[in-house]
Order: structure tokens, then sequence, then C-alpha cells
């Protein structure tokens, strides 16, 4: 990473645009986030007593009664906010915004104070409350890249850096500027509805960077003035008479 | 400035009797003494158990869990360094202000200090997901040049912390010295020279005199201004974050009431105890109580005007992120201990404290006991049901219950401040001998 910081590299901000118009809750992204970070699993104990780490997670809410009966399925995972609550109240320095806008997490520094999970308005950091271990056979799959982590440390979303940095230094090696869409974290990778999407902001002339300018996208909570790099499509319900015209689309149910 | 200051000559009246009844604590030890230590020995050996069992199997045997990531270890750390507000801080504002009925109170309030802020200074260790590298929030030189982090209210306690730690131990100190001499003067064997050592060769010369009053004077205000700060950085960690209920502007102003507070329901307990336990009937009077107890009454009231100007302005504002927090407060699920909160800190104290006839040892001691578990309360109320509740209402969690870990290890710190109190008054006089000599030299203390 260190190697990249000459003056004249411009480096990439990424950042995440999810579709709440496509996403199905299916979970995909999800597991996927699971098999790539090496997150603990944790078991039914723990998670029936909020116990779980989730570095991607699905929100389920729901609306209204009867034939006006809404479910909303949203994606949450760190919201790699530009101006983070969670980075200046760590006392030991263990958490910040990288050169690349990207909130990482030091888990050899951390030593637990979960502070930043409390100072998280999303709530989208998880302690290790114990050293968790992987039933046999599901070590075997553990992902070399990622560091496993012990009790007593914090951790959550990093934008899958470890494919960010392997992507960059493969396009060291081959003395080129990175490709649109060369890296993406294993959420956005497995949707299946392509709800997720992922890429650098400042990428001139880039698909990516003309959908984030598009003033309908909503962050989480703007009122806390956290700046998230995370935005989301708004659902939006289709007229009525577009899904009077699908038959037996789940839509004409579920939209009133 | 003080009577006993500017007359400095030591014990001059019934020197001898008083002395010897003071000093009579350090000389016999009873039995039930040697039992209890035993007794506190064995909880404290338990809480040590607890601790590193948690440290070896991880903090998940408590019972936080996201998003209550913080819960009966902040509390306690709030309290215990509320708690040391009983000392420094009474016994400075007596000093400054000249209240001569303060001389046999202040040693007694000025250890509570130290103690309660050993004790408090634990938790934040105590809770740390990896305890072993608390020393990485100290400023020390690394080679690889990592520095904690400034920025960090955390970070601010601990230079809080160890700033009030030394100076409220120089406070103890320096009253203690003509005492020590005393003491010195009258010990044979290890005592003669533990006492020797720590008389700093205190002979009592006119110069000493005027040096040591100077000393006092000017810790006693240096003293309130940490004291003050302390607590307010205390407060800062919940004001400075973010969360709904805790960024306050209030929580400064009201941490240090809390703080003086329970610090001085501890005081009178303690004082009771040990009159009871070592005869200082004479020493310890009504008068006192009762003068503490009017302290207190103010400080029933203060508490109470800070609880409604929190409560009212939030209720009023109305704001959905802070209601969750206020409801579950007033009539949800923490509506229980929120109205307990309220009898033992306002409705059973005021009344005993307010009227005269109330304001006995019995009725102080009473109305002590109910705030100092009310204000243990008022701290679990501010920390728990504000992570609980969350501005994306589908993070709420209900769930927390303290595990038998975090019981015992509040059990354990409780009886570790009472074992270190109770060494205390076995090596050093409890009361002041000197300024109650010179005290009743120049104004007889009784009423």
């Amino acid at each position: 990473m260190l190697n990249h910081d000459s003056p004249t590299t411009v480096r990439p901000r990424w950042a995440m645009i999810i579709d709440l118009n496509a996403c199905t809750g299916c979970s995909a992204c999800a597991v996927a986030c699971r098999a790539e970070n090496n997150i603990a699993i944790t078991g039914p104990g723990e998670a029936a007593y909020n116990g779980t780490i989730q570095w991607m997670r699905i929100e389920r809410t729901w609306k209204g009664r009867g034939r006006h009966f809404q479910v909303e399925n949203r994606p949450v995972n760190c919201q790699q906010c530009d101006d983070a609550p969670c980075e200046p109240v760590c006392p030991v320095q263990a958490t910040y915004t990288n050169a690349e806008g990207v909130c990482v997490q030091v888990y050899n520094r951390c030593v637990g104070t979960r502070y930043c999970g409390l100072n998280c308005p999303y709530q989208a950091r998880f302690f290790n409350w114990f050293d968790y271990t992987w039933p046999a056979p599901m070590e075997v799959q553990l992902n070399p890249d990622v560091s496993l982590r012990t009790r007593g440390i914090m951790e959550k979303c990093s934008f899958c850096i470890q494919r960010i940095n392997a992507a960059e230094r493969q396009a060291e090696r081959e003395k080129r500027p990175l490709r649109v869409d060369e890296t993406q974290p294993a959420c956005a990778q497995s949707c299946p509805a392509q709800a997720l999407l992922f890429g650098d902001i400042d990428q001139p002339g880039g698909r990516f960077s003309a959908n984030w300018r598009d003033t309908g996208l909503e962050t989480l909570l703007p009122e806390v003035g956290t700046q998230p790099k995370v935005r989301y499509a708004r659902r939006v319900a289709p007229p009525r008479s577009v899904l009077a015209a699908v038959p037996n689309s789940p839509g004409a149910e579920v939209e009133a | 400035m003080s009577a006993a200051i500017s007359h400095p000559a030591p014990a001059v009246v019934d020197e001898k009797n008083a002395a010897a009844a003071l000093l009579r604590p350090m000389r016999y030890t009873s039995l039930a003494y040697r039992r209890m230590t035993l007794l506190l020995l064995m909880v404290i050996g338990w809480g040590m158990f607890c601790f590193i069992y948690q440290a070896m199997v991880g903090l998940g045997v408590t019972g936080l869990r996201r998003p209550v990531f913080w819960g009966f270890f902040v509390t306690d750390f709030v309290f215990w360094i509320g708690i040391s507000h009983a000392g420094t801080l009474i016994s400075a504002i007596l000093r400054l202000t000249n209240a001569t009925w303060r001389y046999p109170v202040t040693r007694a309030a000025e250890a509570i200090t130290v103690f309660a802020l050993m004790i408090g200074g634990l938790f934040p260790i105590i809770h740390l997901g990896r305890p072993w590298l608390f020393y990485w929030l100290a400023p020390y030189p690394s080679e690889r040049l990592i520095w904690p982090n400034f920025r960090s209210p955390l970070e601010w306690d601990f230079f809080a912390i160890s700033t009030y730690l030394t100076a409220s131990s120089l406070y103890l100190f320096l009253p203690l010295l003509p005492d020590l001499a005393l003491a010195r003067d009258r010990s044979r064997g290890w005592r003669h020279r533990l006492y020797r050592f720590l008389a700093m060769s205190w002979q009592g010369t006119q110069i000493q005199w005027r040096r040591l009053e100077l000393a006092i004077q000017l810790m006693a205000a240096v003293v309130i201004g940490i004291a003050v700060s302390v607590h307010t950085i205390v407060s800062w960690d919940f004001a400075m974050s973010i969360v709904p209920s805790w960024h306050s502007t209030i929580f400064g102003p009201y941490f240090v009431a809390g703080a003086i507070f329970s610090g001085i329901a501890a005081l009178i307990v303690i004082m009771a105890i040990l009159r009871r336990v070592y005869h200082l009937e004479d020493y310890l009077q009504p008068k006192h109580f009762s003068n503490l107890g009017k302290l207190l009454l103010t400080m029933t009231l203060l508490w109470g005007y800070f609880v409604t100007a929190e409560m009212i302005t939030t209720w009023y504002g109305n704001l959905p992120d802070e209601m969750g927090t206020f409801w579950s407060k007033v009539s949800g699920h923490y509506a229980g201990l929120f109205w307990v909160m309220v009898l033992c800190n306002f409705i059973i104290p005021f009344p005993l404290l307010a009227i005269r006839r109330l304001r006995t040892i019995r009725g102080t001691v009473i109305a002590s006991s109910t705030i100092l578990v009310g204000m243990w309360l008022e701290r679990f109320l501010i920390v728990v049901p504000g992570a609980a509740n969350q501005r994306l209402s589908f993070n709420n969690w209900y769930g927390y219950y303290p595990h038998w870990t975090e019981i015992s290890l509040s059990l354990a710190t409780l009886c570790a401040m009472a074992l270190l109190y109770m060494l205390f008054t076995k090596l050093f006089p409890i009361i002041s001998i000197w300024e109650l000599g010179a005290a009743k030299h120049n104004a007889p203390v009784s009423e």
C-alpha cells in the first residue's frame, strides 16, 4: 500500500451503491462476506443473545397490514463514513480512514474498549466476545488473505480490503492503472440481483462515478453528518397500471 | 487563614487522652477485625479468579452484547469515581471555607478519595477486551513511534484519573505528616521505621508548620479544580459520543453534582461505621452527621433539579432518537429501576434530611445508604438504556443482564475498598490528631 503513495498517483475513493429496488433479501451477500472474511460462526445460543457477527447483514422492516403489507430488505454494512464517529473515540487509534477512504480496523492495535461500537450510529461494528473456532470441515475453507481475530477485539466490514490490495499490487506489477471493475467485494460479486455496485467515486467517466452523483440516492441517517460512502437507491413503487399488467407479479400483491 | 493553621501547636488541651484514644485503633486489633479481613480476602480472591477467567475465556462471559457494549463495569467505574469525590472535594471545600467542625471528618474523607479512585481506576482495565494491553493507553515512548489517541475521551480519562490520584494522595499525605511524626515518637519496631520514613524528619518547627500550612492550602485549592474536571471528563466519555441520550451538554455538571452527592453519602456511612467500631463517639458527634446531612440535603435537591432538567427537556423536545431511551426508563423495560432510583435518591432521603428531628445519626445513615444504592442505579440507567436504544431502531436490544463475573467483580471491588480502608485505619490515625488538638485549643468542637 505505502509504495503507492507517490504524489502523482491519484488514489481511488471506494464506495458502494445499494439498490433497494433490486435487493430480494436473499442474504447471499451476508454468506459471501462470511466466507471471504473468515467471520466467526458463533452458534445458535449466541444468535439468540445478539452475539452474532455479520459485517454485511440484511435488516428487514415491515410496513402496513393486509394488502398494504410491505417488506423492505436493507443490506447494511459499515457505511465507510468520510467523517466516521468511531475513529476519534478510540484511545489507541486502532481504527482510521486510509488513503482510499476505507475505514479500517487494526486488529493488532485494538485493546477492546468497545467505544467505537457504541459511537457507530449504524451498529456496524462487532466484538469478538470469545475465541471462536470453526467446526470441521469449515476450517479448511478459511481465506488465507484475511487474518483471524482473537477474543477481545472489534471487527467490521473493510470493503474487502484484501481484494483491493491484491488488485492494486497486480496493477502495479503490470505498471498500469486499475481497470474499471477490476476489484469488488465479496458481497457485490455474489449478489444475484446485482443490487450492490462497488467502485471508485473519483474515476473520471466511470459508470460508477456517474451513478454515485445521482441525487436520488440517499444515505442512512443523514442527520448524523457522517457522510457515508454507502448510498442507497430508495425503493420506488411502480405505478398500479404497471403492476396490474403483470400477471402474478409479487409486486401486485405487495404494492396496493 | 484557618484557626488551626495560625496556631500550629499540635494537640494542646487534652492531648494525652485524645491522642491515646485516636491511636488506639492502631494498637489493638480485635478478633472481629481479623475475621472480617479474612472474609474480605476470600471475596477479593474470588474476584481475582473471575477476572482471570474472564480475560482467558473472553468478555462473552459477561452479559454484554451488541449494542450494549458497556454495562456493569462502566457503571461501577463511574460510581467509584463519583464516591472518590467524597473526600478531597468535601474536605477541601470545608478547609477553604474554614469550617471548624470539619476536623474529625477530613481524614476519613480524604482516605475514601484515594481508595475509591484506586478501585474506580481498575474498571476501565477490567472491562477491556484485552486487559493485558492496558498500558497501550499510556503515552510511553515506543520504538515504533506509536502514541495513544489524544482525541479520545478514554485517553482523557487516563490523564484525569492519574492526575487526581496523584493530587489526592498528596492531599491525604500532607495533613498526615504531623500525625505520622506523633506516631513515630510513640512506636517501636517496624512501625517506628515505617513512620520515621513517612514523617520525613518532621520536627514541628515554625518553618515546617508554615510550609505545611501553605502546601495544604495550595493543594486544597488545586484539588477542587482537579476534582471538578475529573468527573466532567468521566461524563464526557458519554457526552462526547453521539449516542442519542448520552450526547448532552448537561452531563458535566450533572455528573459532578451526582459525584459529590454519592461521595457525601459514602462519607456518612463510613463515619458511622468508624464511630461504632472504634468507639469514636466523642469525636464523631451527632453535630457532624447533622452538618454533613445538611450538605447532603443540598445535593439531594441539586440532583433532583438536574434529573428534572435532563428528563423534561428530552420529553418536551420529543426527538424520536431520544424518546426511545426516555420511555424505556419512565414506563418501559427499565422503569422499575428508574422509579427505585427516584425513591432512593429523593423521596426517602429528602424528608430524613430536611426535617431536623429526623436528621440524626440514624436518619442520615439511612438516607445515605439509600442514596448509595440510588446513585449506583443512576449510573446504570445512564449507561445501559442509552446503549440499548439506537437511532436505527431495528438495532435496539433490551436483553442485557449482568452475568456472574460482573456481579462477582462488583462485589469483590467493594470488598477491596473496605479492606484497603480497614488497613488504613490500622496504620494511620483515621482522625486528624493535630488538627483536633489545635481545634480544641481554639474553638471547642462541641455545640
